[in-house]
């Protein structure tokens, strides 16, 4: 029972702001408080150190302040959000155990499909919940957990309690602890040592209801010598009123292990997309955050690697686009905690219809840690006069020997790049996407081909509609 | 003297509301090969970017007929998918996108099908060996880093593949050295004939030692001012453009002045 996108907003080319009616199991009320946080824990049977653990974030929550810097926040109304709904008694083992309208929803959004195709295993959230799950049959066997995040703590309760809450801690920042107060869903990924799981794994999240609070929890832990690429994907219909998507991720990266964490967010233009996403390496460990940040009304989100100890690398890719009444404040921290590490920070922003990027950086390096090369390169692409890039690249380094450096350009598809084009057959629309792609590949080469048509796909789907 | 293809009849074009062709009068007919000469300044590049549809190029009077129809409505990419192929004197950089890649969809664009893969590879290939091009300068993306001399013969090979009607060089000999300027000129060459017009802009005579145009014209002050044979090419050699100048060009008091 979908409702076209078209009912709440015309004139748009979000082509997922379908919404479906809502049938739930449980939905909490508007607004926040102790109970509806003891009430979550209570309905997911929690151990009682989570609770106690919720309970201290929401205190940090409420005597945090909003961050006055990057985008505006003032407008999220706290006392208007659903933070918990549950749409399905049960967790489907098979798309057949899925409630027929979810599950048509994830068919459009060709989750089902993409599955049988090419990936290792499949997680899809819906609202607060992971309402299907799935691994191949040959992982699992060899030991990689990949569950979500509820399952985990019940299944994995010592490993989570070792871990959860130590990359990102409760009172990190105000979103992170609003998260570690109600979060509901996400991925657990833990992956033996020494095992390599070539194909990716995929979790896709989508928000349904007006007013939603998504706040799914991820943890990946990679053993010594394990690989993993974890991909997640996120829509959501089109209202005129805001959602919340407010994401913790933690990523553990063990001696000489290697994490790929692939974003392909396409939320619509009513959600504010505030993710804290941190990871640490080891020695000779390699994290890697590949980050498509489309669609959402603001996205706050700087994945960072924290290089604990000699050898590790961290590398954030990012492509960031904003179109009319969209920010974009992205970017990406890294921390050479160590000697001997190495950094790489490519981001790439594109604005157009009077949107607006910002790049924030970190690059960091304590005292001793010698020896450490980071480079970071942004550039931003402007596709009109009132659109608008910023850029903030911060470096904090304490060591002598430490090699940065750091480029960005900025750049405005000019009357001549189009003029070319279109003089050798293009159409304004062909070039300008010809131009953007371009801008783009050096992301785009680094996904897996049905990601990378797809991200070219969507960048396309945003860009229609720019030129006349 | 075969039909004309390109008829262009009292252009009048601004740029940013300064006037630079006051009036040009020049036919190139089918399958033949003209120069345009002229000093600096003259309106030779502002021709060129007007006949292609630049939309900073206002036409404000008279009129450009194409193979019987008029031109001035197109869209440069209407222009390109008629025939018409402007080879640029600064092409521009498009970081990302392979020359090959862009090959294809421009080839696709023009004919407004697709193309298929083994006929495209052959083509381009020989194209290739005729501009003594790398086979991996097609995977370079467009222009990005391109010596001048590499951009130029690029620029040929885009011609090459889209195999226009009519061809407009602008000063596709600058930059070039002796060398690159002999290849991109047997380049023309193997692609001049029947099927092909071609219009050469150009400061300098030295191109003209590698392709023999028909017929030449001189261009001063946004006016062809004298129109002649082969022979013109010699007299602005021994006599530079003030000789020529002075006997063809206009009176003083015919200077082009900033519109309002």
């Amino acid at each position: 029972m979908a409702v076209a996108a078209k009912d709440v907003q015309s004139g748009t080319d979000y082509k997922f702001g379908f919404h479906d009616e809502e049938d739930y199991v449980f939905k909490s009320q508007r607004g926040l408080n102790e109970q509806i946080i003891r009430d979550i824990s209570a309905h997911k049977k929690e151990p009682e150190w989570m609770t106690k653990f919720r309970l201290r974030a929401y205190k940090h929550f409420l005597n945090r302040p909003l961050p006055n810097w990057g985008g505006d926040v003032s407008d999220i109304d706290f006392d208007n959000i659903f933070y918990y709904i549950k749409p399905a008694a049960e967790q489907g083992k098979t798309w057949g155990d899925v409630p027929e309208y979810i599950k048509e929803t994830f068919d459009k959004l060709g989750i089902p499909e993409a599955e049988r195709k090419f990936l290792a295993g499949v997680s899809a959230q819906y609202e607060s919940e992971v309402v299907y799950h799935s691994i191949r049959e040959d992982l699992e066997k060899m030991g990689v957990v990949f569950t979500d995040m509820d399952t985990g703590l019940r299944e994995h309760g010592d490993v989570v309690k070792k871990y959860f809450g130590t990359v990102i801690p409760p009172n990190d920042n105000k979103f992170a602890s609003l998260n570690s107060a109600v979060w509901s869903g996400g991925s657990f990924v833990w992956v033996p040592a020494g095992v390599k799981v070539e194909v990716p794994l995929q979790a896709y999240f989508r928000i349904n209801a007006e007013n939603m609070g998504q706040f799914e929890r991820t943890l990946i832990i990679a053993e010594p010598g394990s690989f993993v690429h974890y991909v997640e994907g996120c829509t959501a219909p089109i209202y005129s009123t805001d959602s919340l998507h407010s994401a913790v991720v933690e990523l553990i990266a063990l001696e000489g292990a290697r994490i790929r964490y692939t974003t392909i967010q396409n939320w619509s233009n009513n959600v504010y997309n505030l993710v804290t996403k941190r990871a640490l390496a080891y020695r000779d460990a390699t994290v890697e955050w590949v980050d498509c940040n489309l669609g959402s009304k603001l996205t706050m989100k700087y994945p960072a690697v924290y290089l604990m100890e000699p050898g590790a690398h961290g590398e954030v890719l990012s492509v960031a686009m904003a179109g009319a009444g969209q920010h974009q404040d992205a970017g990406a921290k890294m921390v050479h905690v160590a000697p001997n590490t190495t950094s790489i920070i490519t981001s790439k922003s594109i604005a157009k219809g009077g949107g607006r990027t910002t790049y924030r950086g970190l690059v960091k390096a304590y005292n001793g840690a010698h020896d450490v090369k980071s480079k970071v390169r942004c550039d931003a692409l402007l596709m009109d006069d009132e659109s608008q890039s910023d850029t903030y690249p911060y470096m904090d380094i304490e060591d002598e020997k430490v090699d940065v450096g750091h480029e960005a350009t900025v750049s405005k598809v000019g009357e001549d790049q189009l003029f070319y084009l279109m003089s050798r057959g293009l159409t304004e629309a062909e070039a300008t996407n010809m131009i953007v792609n371009g801008f783009i590949e050096p992301i785009a080469k680094e996904l897996p081909m049905e990601y990378a048509v797809e991200l070219n796909r969507l960048v396309q789907l945003e860009m229609s509609g720019s030129v006349g | 003297m075969s039909e004309p293809s390109l008829l262009i009849d009292n252009l009048h074009v601004t740029v940013e509301g300064r006037e630079i062709l006051r009036g040009v009068n020049l036919t190139v007919p089918r399958g033949e090969t003209h120069a345009l000469m002229g000093p600096n300044g003259s309106g030779k590049s502002t021709l060129a970017y007007t006949l292609m549809g630049h939309p900073k190029y206002k036409v404000t009077a008279g009129k450009v007929l194409w193979k019987g129809q008029s031109l001035l409505d197109l869209t440069p990419d209407q222009r390109a998918k008629s025939g018409l192929f402007l080879a640029f004197q600064y092409p521009v950089t498009v970081p990302g996108v392979s020359m090959v890649n862009f090959l294809r969809q421009s080839l696709r664009a023009v004919r407004g099908k697709e193309v298929a893969v083994r006929d495209f590879r052959k083509d381009l290939k020989s194209a290739m060996d005729v501009l003594k091009m790398d086979n991996q300068f097609v995977t370079r993306y467009l222009n990005d880093g391109f010596s001048g001399g590499e951009k130029k013969r690029a620029e040929m090979l885009q011609m090459a593949m889209l195999k226009p009607e009519m061809a407009i060089l602008d000063e596709t000999d600058s930059g070039l050295d002796i060398d690159a300027l002999r290849i991109v000129s047997e380049g023309v060459n193997s692609l001049a004939g029947p099927e092909l017009g071609v219009l050469i802009i150009t400061h300098y005579q030295r191109i003209l030692n590698y392709i023999k145009p028909q017929h030449v014209h001189v261009l001063y002050r946004g006016r062809v001012i004298v129109s002649g044979g082969p022979e013109l090419v010699g007299r602005l050699e021994n006599e530079g453009y003030d000789n020529i100048i002075k006997e063809f060009g206009p009176a003083d008091d015919d200077a082009p002045q900033a519109a309002a």
